[in-house]
């Protein structure tokens, strides 16, 4: 769209209370966050290829690896984070419609749940230090025939966990930030900049998704 | 035209007023600066390079630190020169001048992006002084993960900023194309610049992150001793070269496509003709632009991956030259019957049209397998990249330079002196890498400090040439800097040019434009009558 098409839009019935630069601004951030994600999506895409790399090298040793992970703590995280997901949803909603009120306590609850998420796989990962199930030179998986094998898959593990908890600590951080100024901001504007936060914490959402049967469900019940 | 408002040099010259400026010309200007610096030192390293192959002896450098000196200047070349040379120093200032707007739609991003740019080579630089890097600027597993003893991860996180600040640069383009283009310029109204630009800003955005987490998975292989890409713990080397490559062949387009952006603007303006099949120039760049990703397994045709694997990714990088050839067909096809005049940045521009042509032609050696397997990590791929990148790339950065330069700077350069460099840096750099050719064809293998003495003439020859372009690289530098504060007025349009940039004052006030600027304006509106 160029300003032809942001003059039409700001004419148009509807449009009123927004000015041109307003439009002109949501169409410059949107875009803008849907390439970072694409940009995110290619940062991430050489971790999941050599996720089937691996799976293809090591298919029994990365099956076993995977039953040493705690199916449970990582069910309920799955489930806390798209709670977090749905409480994201609410905020940008309810800021959409005005209820800046219920907004906010919906972020709260969304960086809240992010928090408990994060502190659950922490407890996992003391747990997996306990066992030596982290890849350096005392690696040790109990009950696996092919060490190498499995110190790969926990290779994989952390270093694909650690990267979602960075992008999980960064969508917190924008979540607070969002929580601490909507109340300051314009109500168009502060619903714009909310849509995009949610678009970033979902985007982590999903990524945790795809990760959660591919680090704790492998052959977990065949 | 009103002067009012002050040129964007005239806005603030306190050093504060540039290092905390969101002005992309600004910005552009310390992108000028800083990879000029950096030009400089990749190039004291190819000078001790091709100083040492001067005799067949390891006399001047032993093995190691030979090792050393051409990582350095490949990885300074690379991410520290010519990635963001055409487009975060001549884009940044011309493409929102392109499309009419005042800045790029995040003033903010871009300035931060400068700043990446610098940390990250600032680091690189760092770990150059704690005594540098022997791995190659591919950074190959398991040799840069086991087996090196050099500063490998301090580099890696170099340029893994040093990749954030080129993502940043591409989305911000993105957006800009998108947004910010003025009322009534439709999509086939841009100049092939700009065309070219967006689309080395969609590789940008799509394969740098590839290369940032496959140098993170590096960096953490090496750390740990996992074992992700070696094969002694049961990894797959070919992994590495699968990742490196998918971001670094479409890393050459980035290097390119800028540059055939520039010889798109300059060759019409001095031939006094429209630009010839806009449209074909136009869908040329994209089909470039997506190819570019369809090919890296080129690189590793001998690395043992399948056979299969080899013919397809042959024809796909024989498909590129269908595109490449439809644009180097327009621009002759735009200097026939055209009232050519040899201006420095034409005599450029034209250099880089024939020197793309034989690194492009000499390409297609490369992708047939046979061939290949025969020249393979010989002198006959340095010379054809080199044909690419610094044939190409610099020689169509250099004209992009002196074209624009009385936009930049308001003042003109010295015109002789000019066409001087132009004619050394041709003749220089044909003398250093075409003798180049004929040693990879003989069978010289790269990255050897000694060589048998059979090989000797030839590496002389291309070291007088270097010896050669050195001087034509030294000469621009030294009068574009006297011309910058002594150059004579240069006006506001000294070439008479059509694009819209020209259509304001040189150098332009901070906002660009003083009046609205038309959309529905033509930047190939030329006739013979034109010239003066």
């Amino acid at each position: 769209m160029n300003r032809a098409g942001y003059d039409r839009l700001a004419a148009a019935p509807g449009g009123a209370g927004y000015s041109l630069a307003d439009i002109r601004q949501e169409h410059q951030a949107r875009l803008g966050m849907w390439v970072f994600l694409a940009t995110e999506l290619m940062f991430l895409g050489p971790v999941f290829v050599g996720y089937v790399v691996l799976r293809q090298q090591f298919p029994q040793a990365m099956a076993e690896a995977s039953h040493l992970t705690d199916v449970a703590l990582g069910t309920i995280n799955t489930l806390v984070l798209l709670t977090s997901s749905l409480a994201m949803a609410l905020a940008v909603e309810t800021a959409r419609l005005g209820a800046r009120t219920f907004a906010r306590r919906a972020l709260w609850l969304t960086a809240a749940l992010g928090l408990v998420f994060l502190a659950i796989k922490g407890y996992e990962y003391g747990m997996d230090w306990r066992e030596h199930l982290f890849p350096d030179a005392r690696f040790h998986a109990k009950d696996v025939r092919d060490q190498a094998g499995a110190r790969m898959f926990f290779f994989f593990y952390f270093f694909s966990t650690g990267l979602h908890a960075l992008h999980l600590l960064v969508g917190m951080a924008l979540t607070l930030a969002m929580a601490r100024t909507l109340a300051a901001s314009p109500a168009a504007r502060a619903a714009r900049r909310l849509e995009l936060t949610g678009l970033y914490w979902h985007f982590v959402d999903i990524v945790w998704i795809f990760l959660y049967p591919m680090l704790y469900l492998l052959e977990r019940w065949s | 035209m009103s002067a009012d408002a002050p040129s964007y040099l005239e806005d603030g010259y306190t050093l504060r007023s540039w290092l905390f400026t969101r002005d992309h010309k600004r910005i552009a200007v310390l992108y000028a600066v800083s990879i000029t610096l950096f030009f400089i030192i990749g190039g004291c390293a190819a000078a001790l390079i091709r100083l040492e192959l001067v005799t067949p002896q390891g006399d001047l450098v032993g093995a190691d630190t030979y090792n050393r000196l051409f990582t350095a200047h490949g990885v300074i070349m690379v991410w520290l020169f010519l990635i963001p040379s055409i487009p975060s120093v001549l884009g940044n200032f011309l493409i929102p001048m392109m499309i009419g707007a005042r800045d790029l739609a995040f003033p903010r991003l871009n300035l931060l992006s400068w700043y990446l740019y610098v940390g990250g080579g600032a680091l690189t630089l760092c770990a150059l002084l704690l005594g540098g890097v022997d791995t190659g600027w591919t950074f190959y597993a398991p040799f840069s993960t086991l087996f090196s003893r050099s500063h490998v991860i301090v580099t890696l996180l170099g340029v893994f900023v040093v990749g954030f600040s080129s993502i940043l640069t591409g989305l911000n383009f993105i957006v800009s194309v998108h947004t910010l283009r003025a009322p009534g310029m439709g999509w086939f109204r841009l100049p092939l610049f700009v065309w070219a630009h967006y689309a080395t800003s969609i590789i940008l955005v799509l394969a740098t992150p590839v290369l940032a987490i496959t140098l993170l998975l590096l960096a953490a292989e090496r750390l740990f001793g996992v074992g992700f890409f070696d094969p002694a713990l049961g990894g797959d080397p070919l992994l590495f070269q699968h990742l490196f490559w998918f971001y670094s062949h479409p890393a050459v387009y980035i290097m390119i496509l800028p540059a055939m952006g520039v010889a798109s603007e300059i060759i019409p303006c001095f031939a006094r003709k429209r630009v010839f099949g806009y449209r074909s120039m136009a869908y040329a760049i994209l089909a470039i632009g997506v190819i570019s990703f369809l090919v890296w397994g080129h690189h590793m045709f001998v690395s043992g991956q399948s056979v299969y694997a080899n013919v397809v990714f042959s024809i796909l990088s024989f498909m590129v030259a269908v595109p490449s050839a439809i644009k180097v067909f327009n621009w002759i096809a735009t200097l026939y019957k055209g009232s050519i005049s040899f201006t420095a940045p034409m005599l450029y521009a034209l250099g880089f049209v024939g020197l793309f042509m034989v690194g492009g032609l000499t390409g297609l050696f490369l992708a047939a397998l046979a061939i290949d397997v025969h020249v393979t990590d010989t002198y006959f791929v340095v010379a054809h990249f080199h044909y690419i990148m610094v044939g190409g790339s610099v020689m169509a950065y250099l004209g992009a330079l002196h074209f624009w330069w009385p936009k930049i700077s308001g003042r003109l350069y010295p015109e002789t002196l000019g066409r001087v460099a132009a004619l050394a840096i041709f003749v220089g750099f044909n003398l250093t890498f075409f003798p180049q050719y004929l040693l990879g064809y003989e069978g010289m293998p790269r990255r050897y400090h000694a060589y048998p003495a059979e090989f000797q003439l030839l590496n002389v020859l291309s070291s007088a040439g270097a010896g050669i372009l050195a001087v034509g690289y030294l000469l621009p530098l030294c009068y574009l800097l006297w011309s910058w504060f002594r150059g004579r007025p240069a006006g506001d349009n000294p070439w008479h040019a059509q694009g819209l940039e020209w259509h304001t004052r040189s150098p332009p006030p901070k906002d660009n434009f003083d009046a609205p600027p038309d959309g529905g304006h033509d930047p190939y509106d030329y006739r013979p009558e034109r010239t003066t």
